[in-house]
Parts: structure tokens; sequence; C-alpha cells
């Protein structure tokens, strides 16, 4: 009984306060004291804080775990300190050249026309790299948008990947614009397939996306392995799981030449970050899975089917993850193996936090995370610093976006009035009694 | 209008409880015509009733007619679920959908074992073995839920246990230190988590994954960094395992529970522990009450705040001892990544098992079983792929947490940050 009160106290509550937000909206007047710059800056602070935070910390970690500077230390307090320098220098130093090339080189190369395409192959491996994590950001950004917390981008990536390599492998002599496009939308499904389940799940019976999503991916990681190493398994591969190479007419073409790798995915990921947020924020569908996922109340008294706009949301989420997964096989790796997700679908979690589930911000911090990972790989060959240190960094970044309080602790920032949190609620993990 | 129920049902039929039936018919035909196709009766399958490599104990090989063994089961789980179709077996449902599922996945093992020989002993142990980190884990996420805090970092906690655990025993050659070590990485991840969602009252799955994704970097970069060029670093001394004098001698059951390391023994301890603890001390009546309506539990003097820090702490230091399973209890060093999930799987476990300890431990054996039962299927060579078998585990789950079969409901106020008034 007293649960029920509770429950309808709740629910009051919520729409009184949903109320008293539009008022203010309402009646608030239009700031005229701010210059663009300050609003600019009150908007990206936070993020722009957490990045360099996070980098900050993973200084440190660098520092701490070098054995070049214990050494120095012992020499002398004065040497210890420039080995600290030099250390994290030197490792920030290749992570940046490896990123985007050394500024010198491509100043050389554009002055005498000279190897023009190795001094840009960083930037392009970059947004080679950039491309999955923004297609799969925009997967967890609608998703959160729409109240869900996907977890299972890993899963949706292998089907994808798996259903558009199967396609593009299995019909030989197709042209290219039918065989390519095919194997994406066949990618695409599958990965919606994946994301439906879930959704389907907690529309119908309650039980909680988060948990389902993670066994989702394991049970697609198994599907995938029994895939790899039977029915698909490269003729040859003696068991290795590792499917046919795809054809040549289901490749994404490459923009330039050989050891330039960018291929066309990465434009049309861009298009997708600017299709889901015009979905998002200019259509009448966009708002009402925005609505659904931001007041569940609210929305059902507007007379949304809540059930509806979660299955949808999901699906979508999983079908732009199935998107990245294709995007993997048929643009780089040209064969699916079960290194195709280097972790995507959990590393887009913080990505599209950071970017405040904001699709144009997705393309931002998309291109941060896919900088930061080709540059750790320079990093490793140049001075032996694993590239696990873009994960710990990209841990330390989530942790300050979620949890802002710190950054204004550290930084003396004024609180300000705060957005409403990315309102997934994780009450319990499911079950509808 | 009240809706009249037939004289001899003594409980109504639900759908659920039809649906289940109808399962359960053709899970019994299934066995009939799929796994008894062309069995002479002179088809004999082989268990070997010892682990391999254990002196005391000992069984002799139990010898069955897969033809005659095959036919018997199917016909009883046919009967079963024709029984539970028209009459269904009301409130005792569960414990027949236990039952049956063994009577299935025994007619399984005879038919993949046909003409061959099984070590039925050998896949209990190992199904243990496999199933302690996922208990363990389990463990973990039952503390941390019933005083109110999702934890999803239990598989981050592992693996830092398991590397901590790895690099301090190989450093101190002393597996204690390692043991310590490895349960103070967990604490202090889980001291982080409290933090993150009970002072910050960040979202506890986002605080969760900020630990899983900094303890997979951290270990694969220490991994990297150190473990690599410094082998003796990752060579730890392992936990032995301890015959019990008397019960060890126990055929069959001897060599599979009381032949083993601290860990087994380690779980079955705290299984007690936490059982008792959680339902019959007043520690757990306050720890279930801050889970279930803080606010309540607050009126009534008790500290909010403090029993969620205490709850996720205790938690951390349990799924550090999980973690030094894999490195000091199993292998004896750390490799990246070799958690593979358990952690994940001792959070399905706990929700299979309904956030009870006793109950999380049998489906924690359930899901060891199935991946033993995987490998030694794939040894022995069935036209069904060891993946699919392994893929059970998580497919219960999900129906599971469906509620189509058995309810599922977890503390009330898991996952909800608590803000004092």
């Amino acid at each position: 009984m007293s649960a029920l009160n509770n429950d309808t106290e709740q629910k009051k509550n919520e729409a009184k306060q949903a109320g008293e937000i539009f008022l203010q909206e309402l009646s608030r007047k239009p700031s005229n004291n701010n210059s663009f710059f300050s609003k600019l800056w009150s908007a990206i602070q936070i993020p722009f804080l957490a990045i360099l935070s996070g980098l900050f910390l993973g200084a440190l970690i660098i520092i701490f775990t070098s054995p070049d500077v214990y050494e120095a230390f012992g020499k002398g307090l004065g040497t210890g300190f420039k080995a600290v320098f030099s250390v994290v220098g030197n490792a920030y130093g290749a992570l940046f050249a490896g990123a985007f090339g050394s500024p010198s080189k491509i100043m050389e190369a554009l002055r005498t026309g000279e190897k023009i395409d190795r001094v840009f192959k960083p930037i392009s491996q970059s947004l080679v790299e950039t491309t999955p994590y923004l297609l799969s950001g925009l997967a967890l950004a609608l998703g959160f948008r729409a109240g869900i917390f996907n977890v299972g981008g890993e899963g949706q990536i292998y089907v994808g990947g798996t259903a558009a390599a199967f396609v593009g492998f299995a019909f030989a002599d197709l042209p290219r614009a039918i065989h390519l496009p095919l194997s994406v939308l066949v990618g695409i499904i599958a990965g919606g397939i994946w994301g439906f389940i879930p959704g389907w799940l907690k529309a119908k019976t309650g039980s909680h996306e988060v948990i389902n999503t993670i066994m989702l991916n394991y049970i697609a990681l198994r599907l995938v392995e029994f895939l790899l190493t039977g029915p698909m398994t490269k003729i040859g591969s003696g068991g290795m799981p590792i499917s046919n190479p795809v054809q040549e007419s289901a490749r994404i073409p490459l923009i330039f030449k050989k050891p330039l790798t960018l291929h066309y995915g990465f434009f049309f990921a861009l298009i997708m970050a600017v299709l889901i947020w015009f979905f998002l924020f200019k259509t009448k569908w966009g708002f009402n899975l925005q609505m659904a996922g931001a007041n569940k109340h609210a929305a059902k008294y507007a007379g949304l089917n809540i059930g509806i706009w979660t299955v949808l949301g999901m699906t979508i989420s999983g079908a732009l993850n199935g998107l990245c997964g294709a995007n993997q096989v048929l643009g780089v790796t040209y064969t699916m193996g079960l290194g195709v997700s280097a972790g995507y679908g959990f590393d887009s979690i913080a990505l599209a936090l950071l970017a405040n589930n904001n699709p144009l911000g997705c393309i931002l911090s998309a291109l941060l995370f896919g900088l930061l990972r080709t540059g750790s790989r320079n990093m490793m060959s140049n001075t032996g610093i694993p590239l696990d240190i873009v994960s710990i960094v990209q841990a330390f970044i989530l942790m300050f976006i979620a949890a802002p309080a710190i950054i204004r602790t550290v930084y003396h920032l004024r609180a300000k009035k705060v957005q409403a949190p990315t309102a997934v609620n994780v009450s319990g993990w499911g079950g509808n009694r | 209008m009240m809706k009249t129920k037939p004289v001899y049902l003594k409980h109504a039929v639900s759908p659920r409880d039809r649906i289940m039936g109808f399962v359960f018919l053709i899970l019994g035909l299934f066995v009939l015509l799929v796994f008894n196709k062309n069995f002479s009766s002179e088809t004999i399958t082989t268990f070997a009733m010892t682990p391999g490599g254990i002196s005391r104990g000992v069984m002799t090989d139990w010898l069955i007619q897969t033809n005659r063994t095959l036919w018997i089961c199917g016909i009883l789980l046919f009967l079963i679920g024709i029984y539970q179709f028209i009459f269904g077996f009301g409130h005792r449902s569960n414990l027949i959908l236990v039952l049956v599922s063994l009577i299935f996945v025994f007619s399984f093992i005879v038919y993949v074992a046909a003409n061959k020989m099984l070590n039925l002993a050998g896949l209990l142990a190992s199904a243990l073995a496999m199933a302690v980190p996922i208990i363990l884990g389990g463990f973990c996420g039952i503390l941390c839920e019933r005083a109110g805090v999702v934890n999803i970092a239990i598989e981050g906690m592992m693996l830092m246990g398991a590397m901590l655990g790895s690099v301090v025993g190989s450093a101190t050659k002393n597996i204690w230190f390692g043991l310590a070590a490895a349960m103070l990485g967990g604490g202090i991840l889980a001291l982080v988590h409290a933090w993150l969602s009970i002072k910050y009252k960040i979202n506890q799955i986002v605080s969760g994954t900020v630990i899983n994704i900094f303890s997979t970097g951290m270990t694969s970069y220490i991994s990297s960094m150190y473990l690599q060029d410094f082998p003796n670093l990752n060579k730890t001394p392992r936990f032995p395992s301890v015959a019990i004098p008397g019960l060890a001698d126990i055929p069959f059951i001897g060599p599979i529970i009381f032949d083993n390391s601290l860990f087994v023994y380690g779980m079955f301890l705290l299984l007690i522990l936490l059982q008792f603890g959680l339902f019959k001390t007043r520690w757990g009546l306050r720890l279930r009450a801050v889970g279930e309506h803080p606010k309540a539990a607050d009126t009534l003097g008790i500290n909010v705040f403090k029993t969620r820090y205490m709850a996720v702490i205790l938690g951390g230091l349990l799924a550090g001892f999980a973690g030094a399973y894999f490195s000091l209890g199993s292998v004896g060093r750390f490799d990246e990544g070799m958690t593979s999930g358990k952690g994940f799987i001792g959070l399905a476990a706990m929700i299979f098992g309904n956030w009870i300890p006793f109950r999380t431990m049998l489906a924690g054996i359930l899901f060891g079983f199935a991946d033993s039962l995987s490998s030694s299927v794939s040894i022995l060579g069935s036209s069904i792929p060891g993946q699919f078998i392994n893929m059970l585990p998580y497919l219960v789950t999900i129906i599971v947490l469906a509620g189509v079969v058995g309810s599922s409901s977890g503390p009330a106020a898991s996952g909800t940050p608590y803000e004092k008034e």
C-alpha cells in the first residue's frame, strides 16, 4: 500500500517538476550579456577540462611506471625532473606525431611535392580509426537519448560484421553498385535484430537492457566463433576463426591510393551523424523518442506508447552498431575475424557521454578517440609505452564527464545550473512483477 | 464473474505452466527421436567415475546401456511433460524444471559418449573449478546490490585482482601476500566505485564501466610494460590442492569436492557466512533494509552511506579474491583479459539465483558445468558444436530475467543513489 502511494507520489512530483522547468524556460529572459565566446566556453569547459585532466593523469601513470624516471631520480633531483618531462614529452609527442603526422615533414613534402602520401598516412589512418568510433558512438548517443543504455555494442558489431562479410564473399559476380549496398544493408539489419531483441524484452517484460545486452554480447561471440570456425571459415585456415575475404565488389573503395587507407566509409559516417542529428532534433519521431527517454510518465501522459519507442531506439542503436561492424569488415579488414572490434562498443559509452549525446558532438569526440588510438600505436613502437594507456585515459575522461562535480572542485569552477544528467535509471535488473 | 475451475485440479494451470509442459514434451521427443537414433542394444556408454590423476576415493567405471537409458529418460520426460501440460505441478514446477533439465542433460551426455568413454567425475570437478570465480563474483554482486549499489565492475575488479595477485605473489614468492594484494586491489577499485556512485551519485553503470575500462587498460598496460620483459615477475607459486582427510576418500564425491585448493573451500565458507549473515543477523537485516528502502532505514537510525560503503568494499575484496583464483589458484601467471567475462557471468548467476547466496552458487555451478561440458563435448566430437552449449547460460539468464521461468526481483532500491534530506 505504502509502496503504491510512494509511486503515485513520485509520478506526481515528476510531473510537477516537469511543469516547473517548462515554466522557468518560458519565463526566462533572453540573456544578452553573454558573449558568444563565454557561451561557447561554458558549453565546452567540462568536456575540455575532462580531456585535459584525463591526459594529465595518464601522464602521471606514464611517469610512475617508467623505470627511466626512477633511475634519473637516483642520480639527483634535477636530472629526475628532467627525465619526468622528457618521458612525458616523448610519449605524448610520439602520440601526436602518430595521430597527425609530423608538421615539419608535411610542410616539406608540400613544398617539394615528394612523399606526399607517406606524410599524410597518419592522419588518414586516424580518420579510418575515427569511423567505427563515430558509428558506434552515434549508436550509444541515440540510445541514451531514448533512455536506453546499450552495452551490447560489441555483440552488435560482431553480428553486423559477420552478416556483411557473409554477403560480401558469398555472392560473386555482382556489380559493386548492388553488392556493396547489399552487404552494408544486411550488416545493418543483423545489428538491428541484435538490438531489437533486448529492446523488445525491455518493452514486453521490463527486463533491464544492460544485462540482456551483455548476455547477447557473449551469445554473439559464441555464434560468430561457431560460424567463423565452421560454415564461414576461410578454406585452409586450419580452424582459425576467420572468414573468407570479401569480394572486390563488396569492398568500400579507397579515396586515395594504397598507402592512404582512408575510405568512403568515413564520409558515410559523417553523413550518418548529420542524419541522426536531424532525426533526433528536427523530426517528430525523434522528439517522441527523446521524450520517451527523458520522462516516461510525461511521455505516457502525452499519449506515447513507451514500448514502441524503446524498441525503436534500441533497434536503431543496434543497427548503427551493425553498420559499424560492416564498415570495419568491408572497409578495413576485408575479412571477418574475432578482432574486428577493438572495444568500440564499450569505448563509445565514454565517447557518447563526452559529446553530451549530441550526434554532431560525437564527430568531435570520435575524432579525439580515433586520434588517440592511432597515435598510441606510434607511441608504442617509438617509446615502448603500451597503447593501453589510451584506455586508461579514456576511463579517466569518462569518470570526469560523469562526475563533473570532481572537475568543478579541482578547478574551482562555479557550480552552474546543470543540465539534466543522462537519465538512464538503473533501478533493478528486470522482471515486471 | 469467477472462473470456475474443474474439481480435480487443486490449482489453476497458468499459461506459463502449459508452455513449460509443452517444452518438456518437446524435450522428451527430442531425446527419443534425435538422441536415440540407431544404437543397438549392445551400445554401451562408459562413465569414468574418478578424475584423472587421483588415487583417493577411486570408484569403478559406470557402464550403462545407451539405448535402454535413452528410452527411459525420453519416456520419463514425455510423461512429466504431459502431467505438467494437463494438471500442472503448481508451486513445485521450478523443482520439476530442475529435474527435467538434469534428465535432459544426462541423456545428452549418454548420447554423446555412446561407444566412448567420458570422465563424468572429471567433468564435474572441472565444472566446480570453473564455477568458483563465477560464484564468488556473484557473491560480490549480492553484497553490493543487497545494499542498493549496482556493480557491473566485478569483471574489472577480478582482472585487477588476478594481475596484482600474480605480480606480488611472484615478487615475494609468497602466495599469501599475493592473495592479500589481489583482495586489496579489488577493494580499492570498489572504494572508487562506492565513492563515485554514493558520494557523486553518478550513474552506477557508468561508474562500473569506468572501472572496467580502467582495469582492462591498466592490467594490459602493466602486462606489456613489465610482465613480458621480466617473466620472473609473472611466475607465481600456486595454492596447492589440499585433500581433507577422511572426506577425500569417499568414492566419487571425495575427489570432486574434498580435494581442492583454498578457493573452493573459501567459496563454501563464504557461502555459509553470507547466507547466514544476510538473513539471520542484525548486520544482514540492516544491509538489506538499506537496499530495499533506504529512507526507512535512515529514519530508523541506520547510516545508509556507511552501510553502502561497507558493502561495496567487502564486495570488492571478494571480487579480488575471485580474481586471485585465476592467477594464484589456476594457472600461476597473469594473461591479458584472462577473466574473459566471468565477472559478468557472475552477475548473471546472481540474477538467476534471485540475489540469494545458495541459489547463486547453484546457478554458478550450472554455468560452470555448461563451460566444462562444451569443452568435453568438443573433445568427444559431437554433432552439436560446443559453442552452442556455451551459449546456454546466457540464454537461460535472458529467459529468467524476462520472467518466463521463475521470477527474479532484486532489491527495490538497487541502482538508485540515496539523497539525504
